[in-house]
This record gives structure tokens, sequence and C-alpha cells, in this order.
């Protein structure tokens, strides 16, 4: 079976199963729920393993297979930047090429995984077909996204993932904070949108189409015409409107603020969306418009500085947070920050290769912290856990070898991506010293609160609520074997992409095509020499530096949360002045409020103002009018036209009254008016004639 | 001398006597009788002018006059006896079905 | 003289009985009293040259009419009726009015009296001697007889009338 071809079906299988799940999962059994969406995903996976198989047996630089299904709308000539004509057409089709075969693999795998675990997980829940539903929706987007061969495919994917992420935030729609963190995801995400749309307008006003093979030939055409240079102002406004878009989607400064506040989603959600695919759609888009950022060193300076400031800002906040979960968010935020780090220093590959273990590692942590939240019954605050470690061990056992991924403990997955990072952050030519600092100095923060998190929740003296004690268990297996499975994932991920002193990473060469670089006149010498300038040593020594610094956060993570037990007026007075403003996110929620919410909100409220007692003031007095003129047209009616025909009546009636008496019915009466008539005849006769 | 001024005035006479009688009585027969007397006072006049003027159509007329007088009579009567069946009065003042 | 002293008789007479007909408690006292008057006219009758006329007055008047109207009175008079009121309540006005006619009338008389004198050229000449009868008969049967059969056709309706009108109902009609 020819799976390049059949690659339209790997987002069909999740549609499927949201219109099954959606119409008819009132009235089916939870079983049959759950295996159709697992199932359709599962399929999924193997439908995308198998096209993936196939690609791979084809030529390096024939690995991109474009399957189209029909011309989805053509407007016809539009003119574009460079002067010429071009015709506007926008094809639905699928485009499988090895950064897109890496993405659905990540994206079915352990949306698969999530699946299952979310079958134990969400056992209880009234709305269980819904969640299901949502979720394969969700799949359906987010691999349209990936797959899709055009930037209004990835258009179309990125809104469908923005739906689903606000229609499952808000899944316990009865909490006030659910439905306001839903809102807050799509509103702040919209903010996003524009700058893609615009991106996305200026992509096709400059080279005449959207589809990401034309655009890339035609970007590589116009760079050896000599039409495109480095630094032309068109390709840093799109590489920097494109940026916007990733720092909504993927939760940069400054639109991250939701992805803290979409914790009130269950936990599966959390894991799937807002930790391992989701968030990524941002770096996803950018290492796809790699051409674009490379005609832009300015936009990649950009998207470098905002990266590492994202993630020592996140980093900070995380230290002090007592929700696990949001522990796990404001690491989440971190993280993507070291993405985006790598992506602007021009280490497309290595951005990639952190997205993939960081999807296992976060998703494994997240998935688990869900075990912990299960087995506490629904307690989340960290201040009330202690000493689990012996009653569910299994989660705990997954949680530790995450958390030692996330460290970037040798040997594991992190370790390599995070590493590879780093060193690029230091050496490539778009990299520098103090990005490379402060990716450092995230490393050991980073080290430092996780182990926080698992000493606090695993080690210590409990803290358990005596109530609660009593109904710690362990997860049902539906829950532990994925973790089980992403906690070996987590481990061996890393081993596709060891770095340069260890063999050369399988991943890179792998996404070379993908990210070949321009063929830039003067770059063609440097490019060559560029490689080999840094020394294997140093990039050994910068790797120790790495792990010593993360040795440090474990060391003092031990001592003051393993060792001597969590007190909560100890940790105050370590952070000192701090303390405050890290636990309140440095207030930049109450920021936003003043500046941007309230004032919206004021709007909108007098506008209803405006409406309520202008427009509405202005319908209820026409109403009014004609109530009071109805009554001065029916007193009109009443006595003028009906006295009117009442008048007539009466003096009908006055005038007829006496004139009845004459008809006596005594036929004398009559017979004297007959004499005195004659009488008056012969009176007139005789005297009244001349 | 007998002018026809006399004749005349008696004419008159029994002309008023009978329209006296028809407007006064109340009994239906007695109007009807005052009727046939108003009937003669014209014969009478008609008769005498025909004298007067030597000719003989006053008489012929009033033969006509005693002819319809006698119809009328018959007539009336019929209908006296149709209107006894209903009311069995002689009471002219209690036909007054026609009041208003 | 003799023309003078009969007509007053006969007038005296024809006055007289008309008052007491219109008099009369009794219904068939006022129709007795109707024939004296009629008898009376007839006799006016004569002493107006008009003899053919005063026969048909008494067969016709008296012997048929006045005999209807006594056989009426016995098929239906009321005794009630000679207890009752016998004047209808407007008889002043009607006594007023009736007088007011008779001045009337008599002023007009009095003041044409002159013209019932015809000068002598329009006496027509005096008739044959041939009697009254063939003249009336003569004059009935050639220059008013459409009038005489209209007449005759007016009795059979006045006829047919009468019967219907005084018809007893048969059970079928009921």
């Amino acid at each position: 079976m020819n799976f390049l071809d059949l690659i339209w079906l790997i987002p069909l299988f999740p549609a499927i199963g949201f219109l099954i799940n959606g119409l008819f999962g009132k009235r089916m059994p939870k079983t049959a729920i759950g295996v159709i969406a697992a199932g359709a995903v599962l399929l999924s996976f193997i439908f995308s393993a198998g096209a993936v198989l196939q690609l791979v047996q084809l030529e390096p630089e024939a690995r991109s297979h474009t399957k189209e299904l029909y011309e989805w709308f053509n407007v016809g000539q539009a003119r574009t930047g460079a002067g010429g004509l071009a015709e506007f057409s926008v094809k639905w089709g699928y485009l499988l090429d090895p950064l897109s075969a890496v993405m659905i693999l990540v994206v079915t795998g352990i949306g698969f995984l999530i699946h299952v675990y979310s079958i134990g997980y969400m056992h209880e829940e009234d709305g269980f077909y819904r969640f299901f539903a949502y979720l394969n929706l969700f799949m359906f987007s987010m691999l349209t996204l990936v797959l899709g061969s055009n930037y209004l495919m990835m258009f179309i994917g990125w809104e469908g993932v923005g739906l689903c992420s606000y229609l499952l935030i808000g899944y316990y729609f009865h909490k006030k904070s659910a439905g306001d963190a839903a809102k807050k995801a799509f509103v702040v995400n919209r903010v996003g949108d524009w700058g893609l749309s615009i991106g996305i307008m200026l992509i096709f006003v400059t080279v005449g189409s959207v589809e990401f093979k034309e655009v890339a030939e035609k970007v590589h055409e116009g760079v050896v015409a000599g039409m495109f240079h480095v630094s032309d102002p068109i390709f840093i406004t799109i590489a920097l409107a494109l940026f916007v878009g990733a720092a909504g989607k993927s939760a940069q400064i400054p639109l991250y603020v939701w992805l803290p506040d979409a914790m009130e989603g269950p936990t599966p959600v959390s894991a799937l969306i807002h930790a391992a695919t989701m968030v990524t759609a941002g770096v996803y888009m950018v290492s796809r418009s790699n051409f674009i950022y490379q005609l832009a060193p300015e936009a990649m300076l950009v998207v470098a500085v905002v990266g590492a400031l994202t993630a020592l800002f996140a980093a900070s906040i995380g230290l002090v947070q007592n929700d696990i979960k949001r522990v796990l968010a404001y690491s989440t935020v971190s993280q993507l920050g070291y993405m985006f780090l790598a992506l602007g220093v021009g280490a497309f590959a290595a951005g990639v290769f952190h997205l993939m273990t960081h999807a296992f590692f976060k998703a494994l942590l997240f998935l688990g912290s869900g075990s912990v939240i299960h087995a506490m019954h629904h307690e989340q605050d960290m201040r009330k856990m202690g000493a689990l470690r012996t009653k569910i061990p299994t989660t705990f056992i997954t949680m530790f070898v995450g958390t030692l991924a996330i460290a970037g403990t040798p040997l594991l997955s992190g370790f390599f991506s995070k590493d590879e990072i780093l060193w690029q952050a230091f050496s490539s030519e778009h990299g520098h010293v103090v990005l490379w600092l402060i990716g450092v100095t995230v490393a050991g923060m980073t080290s430092f609160y996780m182990f926080r998190l698992l000493f606090m929740t695993f080690f210590g003296e409990s803290r358990v609520d005596h109530h609660t004690e009593h109904h710690i268990h362990e997860s049902p297996k539906s829950m532990t074997i994925p973790l089980i499975v992403l906690a070996i994932g987590a481990v061996l991920a890393g081993y596709v992409g060891l770095p340069a002193w260890l063999g050369g990473s399988v991943f890179e060469h792998f996404l070379e095509p993908v990210f070949e670089p321009l063929p830039f006149p003067q770059a063609v010498a440097e490019g060559a020499a560029g490689a080999e300038h840094h020394s294997v040593g140093l990039e050994i020594g910068i790797a120790a530096v790495s792990v010593a610094v993360a040795l440090i956060g474990f060391a003092l993570a031990y001592s003051k949360y393993c060792k001597r037990s969590w007190e909560e007026q100890r940790e105050v007075r370590q952070y000192g002045p701090l303390y405050p403003a890290l636990l309140n996110k440095w207030y930049v929620d109450e920021l936003y409020d003043a500046l941007f919410v309230n004032r919206a909100k004021g709007a909108g409220a007098s506008m209803w103002k405006f409406d309520s007692k202008i427009v509405d003031g202005l319908v209820n007095g026409s109403a009014w009018t004609t109530v009071k003129s109805a009554v001065g047209s029916s007193w009109w009616d009443r006595w003028i036209v009906d006295g009117l025909v009442r008048l007539i009546g009466g003096v009908v009636k006055t005038v007829s009254w006496p004139l009845r008496l004459v008809q006596t019915g005594y036929v004398q009466n009559y017979a004297l008016v007959m004499v005195l008539g004659v009488l008056v005849f012969i009176g007139y006769v005789l005297w009244g004639t001349p | 001398m007998v002018t026809t001024f006399h004749y005349l005035m008696l004419s008159a006479a029994l002309f008023t006597i009978g329209v006296i009688g028809v407007l006064t009585r109340r009994n239906i027969m007695v109007i009807l009788m005052s009727i046939e007397l108003m009937m003669n006072a014209v014969n009478i006049n008609l008769i005498a002018f025909g004298d007067r003027l030597q000719q003989v159509t006053g008489q012929v007329f009033a033969i006509f006059v005693i002819t319809v007088a006698a119809a009328e009579a018959a007539v009336g009567l019929g209908i006296v006896i149709a209107m006894f069946k209903n009311k069995e009065t002689m009471n002219i003042n209690e036909i007054d079905l026609m009041k208003w | 003289m003799l023309e003078l002293v009969l007509f007053y008789i006969f007038a005296a007479m024809a006055v007289v009985s008309a008052i007491l007909v219109i008099t009369s408690k009794n219904v068939v006292h006022s129709a007795a009293f109707l024939g004296g008057t009629l008898f009376a006219v007839a006799g006016i009758f004569l002493t107006l040259h008009a003899e053919f006329l005063a026969g048909v007055q008494v067969i016709v008047y008296v012997g048929g009419i006045l005999v209807l109207f006594v056989f009426v009175i016995m098929l239906i008079s009321v005794e009630r009726a000679e207890h009752e009121r016998q004047y209808h309540r407007q008889w002043i006005i009607a006594l007023i009015t009736s007088a007011i006619l008779i001045v009337e009338i008599s002023y007009g008389f009095y003041k044409g009296r002159d013209s019932f004198v015809l000068p002598p050229a329009v006496i027509p000449p005096a008739v044959p001697a041939a009697g009254n009868s063939e003249l009336v008969g003569m004059a009935l049967y050639t220059t008013y007889l459409l009038p005489f059969e209209i007449a005759s056709i007016l009795l059979l309706v006045a006829v047919v009338g009468a019967v219907v009108l005084a018809k007893k109902k048969t059970p079928a009609e009921e």
C-alpha cells in the first residue's frame, strides 16, 4: 500500500472519530467512545509510520511528497510586489517531507498515548464523549497544520487548534475560572493570529504563491537572481509578522499569559495541547519558513532574544509556584523559549529536536502529575502533598525519569537536545555569549524547580490531609502504561541527535533538505569554514558546564526540600523582597488588565449602555408615542366619529317621536283629517284664488 | 218656486249629516250607513242639475253612483264580516292595529 | 205651489230620518231610519222628474242594499255594543268641522245662486213626451255604453270579492 499517497487519510481518521463521538457519543457506552477516539489516532499513527518509512526509502534530495486533493479556491490574477502577476490559487494538499514527518510522528504517537491515558483519567467525568470528540477534533486540526502543503492549510489547522484549545480549556464550563481561562487563551491567540495573517498576505504579495515548496523555490531563485537580499525590509517585516503569530501560539513574551491559566483544563489536555503539540506549532511554522528568516537576520536576533528572555522570565516564576500544574506550565513556556532561542540563532534542526524530546518528557511530567492529582483526589497544591513515593511508586519512578530528562541529565534525551541548543547559542554565527549565559542560567533554574517539584511531592514529611490520605492509590493500567512508554521515550529519544563529538546527529542530517541554506553570494565561502570554527574540546567544555549547572540546581533543591522538609516561611525568606513578585508572576496579568483588558471591557460596557439607553430608548419611546396617540385616536373615534353617527340617529328619533302620534290607528281620525283637507281646498277655491 | 238652490241646500245638509255620522259614531254599521247617506246626497245634487239643464246625463251618472254604492256596500260588508270573525266587535275603535 | 209643499215634506223627512240614523242607539233602528231616508230621497227624485231613477232607488237601494245591511246586522250584531260609548272622542272637533263644512258649501252655493237661473235661450226645448225610462235607456246604451259595461264588471268583481271575503274556511284550508 502506497502510504505516501494516502497521507490525506492521516488527518481524516480523527475527523471521523470526532463526527462519530460528537454526534452519537451521548448514547454510546464509555468503552466504545474511548476505543473509537484512541483507535482513530492509532490508525493515524500507523499510516504516519508507514508513510515515513516509505519516505525514508527515497533519496534525501527527493524526500518530499505532495498529495494534492483538489483546488480549494482560485481568485484569479493578483499583482505581486515584484511587479508581476500571479494567480492566487490555493490547493487542498498535503506535503510529507522530513520536517512534517517528524511532526506527524510526534503528534500521532504521543497523541495516541494521551488518548489511552485519558480513558482512565476522565472515566468519572460527565461529558466523556464531549472530551474525546474535542480531542479528536484537535488531532485533526493539528495534523492539518503540520501536514498542509501551503500556508493557508496551516492557517486552518492553526485556527482549528486554537478553537479546540478554547473548547478543552473550558471543558469544566461550570467553573467561572475555566471559562475565563478559555476566553483569555482564545483572545490572546487572536492577537498572534493577526500577525500571522499579515505575514501570509505579505508572502503572497512578495513571491506570488503560498505553497511551501513554491515559496522556497521562488525565494531561492530570487536570491540567485539578485532580487532578494539579506536584510531586505520586506523579509524582515514578514519574519516579524510571522513571529508575532508564533509568540501567540507558542506562548512567548508578551503573549504567553494564557498558558498558565490554561491549566484549568483537564490534565490530559494540558499534556497534549499545552506541552507536546499545539504550543509547538509556532516552532514548526518558523522552521517551515526558515528561508524567509535566513533573509532577515535582524528578525532572527529578535526571535533569539525574545526566546531567551521568555525562558528566563518563566523559569523565575516557576521557582515559587505551589500548584503542581503551574510549575509545569511555566516550565513549558521556558522550554519553548529555548526552542525559539535555537531557531533565532539559526539552529533550526536543534529547535525541532528539542521540540521532539520536550514532547516526550513534558507529556510524561504532565500525565504523571495527573496521576498524582488523581491519587490525591483532585488536590493540586504541592503544599498539601509529600512522601508519596511509597504510595504511588509507578508514578514516582516515571516522574523521576521525566525530571532527570528535563534537567538535562547526561544520557537522557533532554541532555542531548538542550546541549545542542546551548552549543549553537554559543558558537553559531547568529549566536552570542550573552544568549548562551542566559541559557545556562535557565538550565540551572530548570533543574532546581523541577527537583523542588519532585521532592515536595514525593519526599519529605507527609502534609497530606488526613481524609485524603486513605484514598491514595496507584492509577489504573490505562494511565500507568502510557507513563511507562513515555518514560522509555524520554530516555531513548535523544539518541537520534547525538552531538558532533559523539558521532553526529542523524536527526539533523535527516532534516537537512528542509533547512537548506540559501545560496548567498558571499556566504558560500563562509559557510564551509564556519562549521569547522570551533573545536571539539570547546563543545565538550560547554556540555560540561551545562551538566555542572544542572547538578548545582539538583543539590540546592535537595538541601532545601529533601533534607529539610518544606516550610513556607523558609521559602519566603530565602527569596526576600523578590518573593511576592515571583509568586504573582511579576504582576504581568495585572498590567495587561489595566492597559488593555479593562479598557476593552469599559468600551464594551459603554457600547451596551448606549444600546440600552439610546437605541432601546428610541424604540421604547416610539412604542410609548404609539400607545399615547392610540389613546387620542380612540377618543376621537369614540366621541367624534361615533358621536356624529349617534347624533343623526338622535335627530331622527327626536323628530319622529311626536310625528308617530299621528298614527292613532283609528280610521275616524284619518277621516277627520281628510275632511279638514277638503275644507282647506274649498276655502282656497272660494277665497284663495285671485 | 223650488229652485235648484233648494235642492242643493238639501243635498248639502244630507251630506254634512253623513260626514258627522262617519266621524262621530263608533259602530261600523252606522258608519257604513252614513256613507250611503252621503252618496244619496250626491245623487240629489246630480239629478237636480240634470233637471235644471234638461239633460238625461245627470240621471245616468246617478245610476252609476247607485251601482258603485251597491258594489261598495257589498264588499264593505264582506270586510266587516271577515273582521268580525277575528275580533267579535262592532266597535271601530278596537280595530287599531295600524297604531304606532 | 204643490211642488213646494211636496219638496218640503220630502226634504224634512229626509233630513229628520238622516239625523235619526246617526243618533240612534240601536243599530236596527238606524237601519230603519235609513230606509226612511232612502224613501224620502226617492220622493225627491220624483219631484225632479226622474221617475226611472226613483224606481231604481227604491228597488236597488232599499230593496237590495238596505236588506243587505239588515242581514249583516242580524249576523254579527253584538249586544255588548249597546252598552258602550256610542260616540267617538273626537265628536266635538268633528261637529265643528262639519259646521264649517256646511257653512262653506252654503256660502259657495249662495254666492253662485244666480248662475242656477239659466237664460231662456239656453234652456233646451221641451222634450217629446217619451217616457223618462226610454230617455235614460237610450242614453245608457248608446252614449254611455262603455261606462255601463265597466260598471257591470265592477259589480262582478264586487260579488266575487264579497264571496271571498266572507267565505268560511273549509277544513282542508285550515
